[in-house]
């Protein structure tokens, strides 16, 4: 018999040794069963707003099918500035401080490679979203995890950022609102930790994308607030906002030397952003806004709602100030969050994600997108109450104060 | 108030209850401003879109257009209540160009629809002319596409 051979072995070990995604695993078993109402989606439920797709759709006839500038349209690289200098306030060069990208994700991706040299240390808030250590590792660097807490409303607290500080520490990745846990940082909560990353000398990946979709008092952008223009990548993108995920359309902004540096990447690896995506997503800057609004209205009359249920089911859950994400805590059932999750889906066939799979301390949480119909929401609800239920979670006595 | 109108709107069955958790208000204040609207005749009626053709109804639909000549006074609003008075129109609108009122007819056949016109709308004193449009198919009404194929497509777990 001949040995089948191991290609594994020929694999980057950097790259063999990243754990498959916990998201991944529960995405396969949630394709097998029919019927599953998902509250596990990551992704607004609505379709791009009809003008954008129109305006795309138009592009096209006009024979817009070529590469555009490595780092993107123009006109796009100029109505983002404007669009950033309007709601924040902030100013960027577009000929020299912006580039496109194929989504943030991309644009996170070139952030790292450009700044990283091996062993750099990256600090990561955690709960985190899934790409963050990935990204970090494959690009040389290791990935430092500071634990928030329900407790400080899974803020990062500047305390804990100094803690965490080494003499490798380079980058302070921050994403808020957040996803997995729908937390906002007040501005107040910012000044604080813009003013370790100064003291240190860090730089700041600040993963904005979820800007748009803040409920609770005014989104701050980290470039906005004093000395920090300089020293942070303002990473965004129209996925959330306009509701375009499919498009992979993104951006970053910072310094000069920053952008050029990932212009160097993008240019070799990607070349440019597909341009039917820029001519989408300029038109979503152009005509977009009052659809936006809209969405971001819906979005936070289900938030109430879920809000409501959560407290109706009797598990606690702290009031996220953004995103389409609720984290609540689901320890009161005796199930880990990956059982929780599990049985959940099997016995009720409603689908979240556990909150281990966005790290160690996302443990005795579960994650739930609002990003859903109210049919949807209300119905996954009336499961999952009946669940909880099962499990011996009782509804304790609310005293209104 | 703006808000709860936009919520019934879009969907007439939804409970006091859930309006008053989705704009985080008390359920007796949403109870009372909607009272305080159907009362001031804010809310006219609630009524259920169908779609007749799943359920094999025959009808026909037609616009027509009215032209007229304004009285003294009253300008059109007579002659426009002499029409919309009948329960065989849907809607009655006074618009600007090149006629004066938009009405849409509903009822059986096409033959009862044309009768209609000829000889209880056109005969009304004071209308001028009338043109008949027969709807063939219609794809949109009120804000709602008929036969909506967009579903959800989304994979059902992403980060
Ligand atoms: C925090 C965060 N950053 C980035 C992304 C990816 O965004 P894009 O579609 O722009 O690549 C997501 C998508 O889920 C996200 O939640």
């Amino acid at each position: 018999m001949i040995n089948k051979k191991d290609w594994s072995e020929m694999i980057n070990p950097t790259v063999r040794d990243i754990p498959p995604s916990g998201i991944r695993r529960f995405f396969d078993m949630v394709t097998e069963i029919k019927g599953v109402i998902s509250l596990g989606v990551g992704e607004p439920d609505f379709v791009t707003p009809w003008h954008i797709r129109e305006g795309c759709i138009y592009s096209l006839e006009k024979g817009y099918t070529m590469y555009t500038s490595n780092q993107g349209l123009l006109e796009l690289r100029e109505a983002i500035a404007r669009d950033l200098d309007v709601t924040y306030g902030v100013t960027y060069d577009a000929r020299r401080e912006l580039l496109i990208t194929v989504g943030v994700s991309e644009a996170l991706d070139l952030a790292m490679r450009a700044l990283i040299c091996p062993g750099d240390e990256v600090l990561i808030p955690e709960p985190s979203y899934v790409s963050y250590a990935p990204c970090t590792m494959m690009a040389g660097g290791v990935p430092v995890h500071i634990a928030t807490t329900v407790e400080d409303s899974f803020r990062l607290t500047a305390d804990r950022v100094e803690a965490a500080i080494t003499p490798r520490t380079k980058i302070l990745l921050l994403c808020y609102p957040n996803n997995p846990t729908g937390a906002v940082m007040t501005r107040r909560d910012l000044l604080a930790i813009a003013e370790v990353a100064r003291k240190h000398n860090l730089i700041v990946i600040s993963d904005e994308i979820y800007d748009k979709l803040t409920y609770a008092g005014e989104h701050t952008c980290m470039s906005s607030l004093p000395g920090m223009q300089d020293r942070t990548i303002l990473l965004n993108g129209f996925s959330k906002a306009y509701a375009m995920t499919g498009w992979r359309v993104g951006y970053a902004a910072g310094n000069a030397d920053f952008i050029a540096a990932m212009t160097k990447i993008h240019q070799y690896t990607m070349l440019c952003a597909p341009i039917t995506a820029q001519m989408a997503a300029l038109e979503a800057l152009r005509n977009g806004r009052e659809g936006m609004k809209r969405m971001v209205q819906q979005y936070n009359r289900r938030r109430h709602l879920v809000m409501q249920s959560f407290r109706d089911m009797g598990l606690p859950c702290f009031e996220p100030g953004g995103a389409f994400y609720a984290f609540p805590e689901i320890s009161a059932t005796g199930l880990s969050s990956d059982e929780f999750a599990e049985r959940l889906l099997m016995e009720e066939k409603v689908a979240l994600v556990p909150g281990s799979a966005f790290g160690p301390s996302g443990e005795g949480f579960v994650r739930c997108s609002y990003a859903a119909s109210e049919d949807d929401l209300t119905e996954a609800f009336r499961r999952m109450d009946r669940f909880v239920k099962r499990y011996g979670v009782k509804v304790k006595t609310v005293v209104n104060l | 108030m703006k808000e709860i109108l936009e919520l019934m709107e879009l969907n007439a069955k939804i409970t006091e209850q859930e309006i008053a958790i989705m704009l985080d208000m008390e359920v007796e204040e949403v109870r009372k401003i909607i009272k305080e609207m159907e009362d001031s005749k804010i809310i006219l009626r609630y009524i259920t879109l169908v779609n007749w053709e799943k359920v094999g109804e025959e009808k026909v639909s037609a616009f027509i257009e009215v032209r007229t000549t304004p009285q003294r006074d009253v300008g059109f609003d007579s002659v426009a209540e002499r029409i919309y008075r009948f329960p065989e129109v849907r809607s009655a609108r006074l618009m600007s160009g090149t006629y004066d009122l938009a009405v849409f007819i509903e009822g059986r056949t096409m033959r009862e629809v044309s009768n209609f016109v000829a000889t209880k709308l056109a005969t009304i004193e004071g209308v001028v002319s009338t043109t008949t449009h027969f709807v063939l198919k219609t794809y949109k009404q009120d804000g709602v596409i008929i036969e909506d194929d967009e579903e959800d497509r989304r994979l059902v777990i992403s980060p």
